[in-house]
């Protein structure tokens, strides 16, 4: 029971992420299909993704040798600030402090940088072989791609799930590839923001858990202390949201007064 | 040494967003930890600390960054306005 409450709450977690991910690397590679050619944007990726696999197919090795202890405290501890990042950066967009993030204005701005700003070269039929288009979903991929594998090694590495994190991010890149093909355009109605802070808790909540079993500490109800972890970061980013939203109502006002005083 | 630099940025990125927050929270890891492996507290008082710690990092930045905002928002109006 609580073996497979573990598997799924990996599978959930690695899709959720990856998703995000997936988005922001499809949202660049379209830009570059649509402004540049799809030949070269296509090319730029599948390098991309060999790349990826080479960088699993190194690693995944390497993680086999390493103490299970050691794992624990070392993903753990990257995990947490993984996960905090996501929900810190969550939490502010939920209060309005910063912008949520704007997949279709990102979209419209790398199609204007790639395009060098002018409609007329929109226009223009594209090359064969383009080493910038090339170079922009290489770079997109890579770097999304990174972060999905930290993803799907942080969270199935240390308890042997490493074939369900993958399998959930691999569904989550599929899901992605194939509603972004269907739609030909940026993911836009993908709500990021509530994602984000889903995969904020839930990667904070195995972060903790992982890095008390790390440093010897035994957890009450085992395995199913995580869905507590996440209890507890949930009502913590509820309140800290609304605390948040507050704290910048009041920083107006002390700005206003300082102002008028 | 220039594209290492940046894939070196790139990575530490992925875990840091703000120093602080980052900082702290590995402040109360190691504080934890240490305390735990010495021990001078019990596995409970490490448990509860290493929740306790972490989420209130991470409340103590947000709302900190949330007023810090509040206040960055006026003084720029005023400033346009000048």
């Amino acid at each position: 029971m609580i073996g497979s409450i573990h598997a799924w709450s990996t599978i959930v977690s690695a899709f959720l992420a990856s998703s995000v991910e997936a988005v922001e690397a499809l949202t660049v590679v379209l830009a570059v299909g649509v402004v540049r050619g799809w030949r070269s944007a296509l090319l730029g990726t599948l390098a991309a993704v060999g790349l990826l696999v080479a960088l699993v197919a190194i690693f995944g090795r390497a993680l086999g040798q390493i103490p299970v202890s050691v794992l624990q405290l070392v993903v753990g501890g990257l995990l947490l600030l993984f996960g905090m990042r996501w929900l810190r950066k969550a939490m502010l967009r939920s209060a309005g402090v910063i912008d949520l993030h704007d997949e279709a204005a990102i979209y419209n701005k790398e199609i204007h940088a790639l395009s060098g700003g002018s409609e007329a070269a929109r226009a223009n039929s594209p090359k064969a072989w383009d080493l910038i288009a090339i170079a922009t979903a290489f770079k997109a991929v890579t770097l999304e791609g990174v972060e999905v594998i930290v993803i799907v090694i942080a969270l199935g590495a240390v308890q042997g799930l490493l074939i369900p994190a993958s399998l959930g991010a691999l569904a989550a890149c599929l899901l992605v590839v194939v509603a972004g093909l269907a739609l030909r355009g940026p993911l836009a109605r993908v709500p990021e923001n509530s994602l984000k802070f889903v995969v904020g808790i839930l990667m904070s909540a195995f972060g903790l858990f992982w890095f008390g079993e790390g440093i010897g500490l035994q957890w009450p109800y085992a395995d199913a202390a995580i869905l507590g972890l996440m209890a507890i970061l949930a009502i913590a980013s509820w309140l800290g949201v609304r605390v948040a939203s507050r704290a910048k109502a009041a920083g107006k006002r002390v700005g206003a007064h300082g102002a008028t005083a | 040494m220039n594209i290492l630099t940046r894939m070196v940025r790139g990575l530490v990125g992925l875990f840091v967003d703000d120093g602080t927050l980052a900082l702290t929270l590995i402040v109360v890891l190691a504080t934890v930890s240490a305390l735990a492996h010495v021990g001078a507290i019990g596995k409970s008082l490490a448990m509860a600390l290493l929740v306790a710690g972490s989420v209130g990092a991470l409340l103590v930045n947000v709302i900190r960054a949330a007023k810090s905002s509040g206040l960055r928002t006026v003084v720029g109006a005023r400033d346009r306005e000048s």
